[in-house]
């Protein structure tokens, strides 16, 4: 066991407990909290594995972005602030599914690896990925450049009533989504529309 | 550094965002569980860097890299849809969402189907 292999172990624990809360807790808003831990765990097993970009994305990406998205659908969603009894529902099935697949791909890496030793590889620092990205990787970030502008406009039509609306319905019920504050439930659907 | 650490934690990672996302009545719980699913596969993806010797190096993280990136945009797609769910329903357990039968209030083009009346109560 060297140093490298008592972090991992350290911080892997420290990510599994925080993932087993995440999925566990009956507070919304602590769901959320609990994420960051394991987010914040995963990003430190990335560093202990020498991906420094990949650690500071996560923190930047996931920490910073995706928690704060969900806080704020939390809130939107109007969360009871307290303990809620209807998060789950009943049943062994999930549970049952959920452990027999972790358990199972930990069983099968296990038989794969064994307790054996690697040695860590050059650090991937920016430039390395870089190089690596815009070298041999430039088709697929490409395609994902157009994927994130089609989760954009997609997003954007979601949350916008007036769009697709057929001629025959009611007006709009209010944007809530579009500005992030709730808005007048009785706003008609031409003010959202600004070009 | 022995490789089998990580790996134990993703799979067991894994394992919770299956559970998750099976047990949790909440949309957004739920979507935080696949985020459990879509960060085990990363660490998969950055410790088989270290144990695989290919032929481009570093391809382990470029592609946690564009898992991060699809995560990001998956993350936005599905709270937008998360939210007009509550706006139309005050709810947003997903045991609720009647499935295969067009709400009234959301149809696009010529309804077809027979509207939703229980839906409408509720």
């Amino acid at each position: 066991m060297t140093g490298a292999d008592v972090l991992l172990l350290a911080l892997g624990a420290v990510a599994v407990g925080a993932g087993a809360l995440v999925v566990a807790t009956r507070h919304l808003v602590r769901a959320g909290l609990w994420l960051v831990v394991c987010l914040g765990a995963l990003a430190g097993d990335y560093l202990v594995l020498t991906a420094e970009l990949v650690a500071w994305v996560q923190v930047l990406i996931y920490v910073g972005a995706v928690v704060v998205l969900l806080l704020f659908a939390v809130m939107l969603t109007r969360a009871p602030i307290g303990p809620s009894d209807d998060l789950d529902r009943p049943g062994w099935a999930a549970a049952l599914v959920g452990a027999g697949s972790g358990l199972g791909l930990a069983v099968l890496l296990i038989d794969a690896f064994r307790w054996s030793r690697v040695d860590l590889p050059d650090a991937g620092t920016a430039e390395r990925l870089g190089e690596q990205i815009f070298r041999s990787w430039v088709l697929p970030f490409e395609v994902l450049s157009v994927l994130l502008l089609a989760a954009l406009v997609g997003a954007i039509v979601l949350s916008r009533p007036d769009i697709g609306r057929s001629k025959a319905s009611s007006p709009a019920d209010g944007d809530r989504t579009g500005g992030g504050a709730p808005v007048g439930a009785a706003q008609p659907a031409d003010e959202g529309g600004r070009p | 550094m022995r490789p089998v650490i990580p790996y134990v934690t993703a799979a067991l990672l894994f394992g919770l965002g299956v559970y998750g996302v099976l047990r949790r009545r909440n949309a957004v719980l739920v979507l935080m569980a696949v985020e459990l699913m879509l960060n085990a596969v990363n660490l998969v993806l950055v410790t088989a860097d270290t144990t695989v010797k290919a032929v481009l190096p570093h391809s382990g993280q470029v592609f946690a890299l564009f898992v991060i990136v699809l995560a990001a945009a998956e993350i936005g797609v599905g709270l937008a849809i998360v939210l007009q769910l509550y706006r139309l329903r005050a709810s947003v357990t997903v045991d609720d969402v009647p499935l295969g039968e067009p709400v009234p209030a959301v149809a696009v083009g010529p309804a077809s189907g027979r509207p939703d009346v229980e839906g409408a109560v509720r």
